[in-house]
């Protein structure tokens, strides 16, 4: 089969007052390790909502292996498993009934059963199959909903901000775990806010913006097309110093006690010139650090630029 | 069909009152019992339609108890699921429209079926009430509690709290049933409120349910049997229409 693991088709999601969805389109590739970024109120929850059939779209379609969210549910769900971004969960049923529960909604009976202790033991729950989810505390919870999504082995799975809130060795776990899942076949749809995970995680990556998507490529393609890179000097003022030279300045980002940062712009701005031109103002160079992009500085480029015409657009 | 994901949310329903049983088939018992206490003493020595009256009370009460649990079944199950948010678990899962509706009335049927039987078994203690037409009277129970179990699940669709839920069980609810002739004949009703008693579909509920028992009634039995399964469809409609379509629950 070369159906795409999701297919979103001129997805459009009108509220009342506002326009979430202004016609996404893209694919998600079988197999691959997906990062949909994008800020608050991008449209990323209600493209998942969509997809996972807790929303529905006001235009266009979304395919799950080929099967439409809406004319053919019952495949696109069974092939979809959904880890929601809240802590829900159901307080009358202990860990294990709801996990088999979920995996009788499904259509699966007793045979999966085992796969179900599987999965609390790799999520380090073996011995919380018996409590209340209520006991539980938040990160549990958390490894509880992404056992609940599953418990019937789907081939695509999308997780919702789920290490939001997280502490840093659960964070680890939940990293190591979906990679796992990922190598064993699933495809792997990750939001998040934390560019670190996108960046350590994904193969590809989309930022949705405004209800658009501004962004599709690989990650290695993202951060190599950023035309940056950052420059450290930690200064020291011997005797008399001048003002730094335009070409420069210019290019100072920020000013830290004795640290100068600098932005350069690739092929134009040279690390060599620019010390030059600081000890040609008297300074000394005590030390000097350079740094490639993150993801992080590339979210925050793309968006903002986008915010900004946004806004000229509107004073215009 | 997905038979098994529907049995599934059945048999999660079942569980769910059955792990607060005292709640939901204790207290309903009670109640009734006490009523039957109460207007046993009050009435004694009174005939209703030829029957005593202490005795007419007990299908009266049944229904009112089928009436308030099928309704609380389902509605609060949606409304809890809904303000916890686990509701999303059910419909994320390959699960019709249908398949949701059945689910939920199936098992809201069982609770209210269960607590029909206790209560008729418990006041047999006091009185002894016969059944004349078992399959009538099954028939109206399940068509009448089959009815307020959809309102139920139609009613925690619309609401957005607990309080929306009492609002419409005080003042839809209660009212219907009270005037319906639960705890009398609406011949002994003024004109007015006799002619009006005939546009109450819980009124042909639970007429047709005693006729069951006695053999007598104010209406005609065919003629409650088709009024309640008509009203039973049409509340269906209703609610499966609102499930597919959505309706409050998926944005």
């Amino acid at each position: 089969m070369t159906e795409p693991a999701i297919s979103f088709k001129n997805v459009q999601k009108r509220y009342a007052t506002t326009h979430a969805l202004k016609g996404v389109s893209f694919d998600i590739k079988r197999g691959e390790y997906f990062g949909l970024l994008g800020p608050n109120g991008a449209g990323k929850s209600t493209l998942i909502s969509i997809t996972a059939g807790l929303a529905q779209a006001s235009g266009g379609s979304v395919a799950v292996l080929g099967h439409d969210v809406v004319t053919d549910y019952r495949a696109a769900r069974r092939a979809l498993g959904v880890v929601p971004q809240e802590l829900v969960y159901d307080p009358f049923f202990s860990v294990r009934e709801m996990l088999r529960l979920q995996a009788g909604y499904q259509g699966c009976g007793k045979e999966v059963w085992p796969w179900i202790d599987e999965l609390l033991e790799r999520l380090e729950l073996e011995d919380k199959g018996a409590n209340s989810i209520r006991q539980l505390s938040g990160g549990m919870k958390r490894r509880v909903l992404i056992a609940q999504a599953l418990v019937h082995k789907p081939e695509v799975v999308i997780l919702d901000e789920p290490t939001a809130g997280v502490d840093v060795e659960l964070r680890r776990t939940l990293w190591k775990f979906t990679r796992d899942l990922n190598a064993a076949g699933h495809t792997i749809v990750l939001t998040t806010h934390y560019l670190e995970e996108a960046e350590e995680l994904c193969d590809r990556i989309g930022i949705l913006n405004h209800g658009e998507l501004q962004v599709l490529e690989d990650k290695a393609a993202l951060l190599g097309r950023h035309p940056y890179r950052f420059l450290s000097l930690e200064l020291s003022a011997q005797g008399e110093t001048q003002a730094l030279p335009d070409h420069v300045e210019r290019l100072v980002e920020a000013r830290r006690g004795d640290t100068l940062d600098l932005k350069l712009r690739q092929g134009e701005d040279f690390i060599g010139e620019v010390i030059e031109g600081v000890r040609g103002a008297g300074y000394r160079i005590v030390d000097v650090h350079t740094r490639e992009p993150s993801l992080e500085n590339i979210f925050v480029e793309l968006t903002m630029d986008k915010d900004q015409n946004t806004d000229n657009e509107v004073t215009a | 069909m997905n038979w098994r994901g529907c049995y599934t949310l059945f048999v999660k329903e079942i569980r769910r009152f059955y792990s607060v049983i005292l709640q939901t088939v204790g207290a309903p018992v009670i109640t009734a019992l006490l009523y039957m206490l109460v207007f046993g003493q009050v009435l004694q020595g009174q005939t209703i339609e030829g029957v005593r009256a202490v005795e007419f009370l007990v299908p009266g009460l049944m229904m009112m108890s089928i009436i308030q649990n099928s309704f609380a079944n389902t509605s609060s199950s949606i409304t809890q699921s809904k303000i916890m948010g686990n509701l999303v678990f059910l419909l994320m899962s390959p699960l019709s429209a249908f398949e949701i509706y059945l689910a939920y009335i199936a098992a809201s049927l069982v609770r209210a079926v269960l607590v029909a039987i206790v209560l008729y078994l418990v006041t047999q203690f006091f009185v002894s009430v016969p059944i004349h037409e078992p399959l009538l009277m099954l028939v109206m129970l399940i068509f009448s509690g089959g009815t307020l179990a959809v309102m139920g699940l139609i009613a925690g669709i619309v609401a957005n709290k607990f309080d929306h839920l009492a609002a419409f069980q005080n003042f839809f609810i209660l009212p219907m049933s009270f005037l319906s002739g639960v705890f009398y004949s609406i011949q002994n009703l003024p004109p007015f409120w006799q002619q009006l008693s005939y546009f109450n579909p819980f009124f042909y509920m639970i007429d047709g349910f005693r006729h069951g028992f006695f053999g007598v009634g104010d209406a005609n039995p065919l003629v409650s049997l088709i009024v309640a399964a008509l009203f039973f469809v049409a509340v269906s409609a209703v609610a499966i229409t609102m499930l597919s379509r959505g309706y409050k629950i998926r944005g």
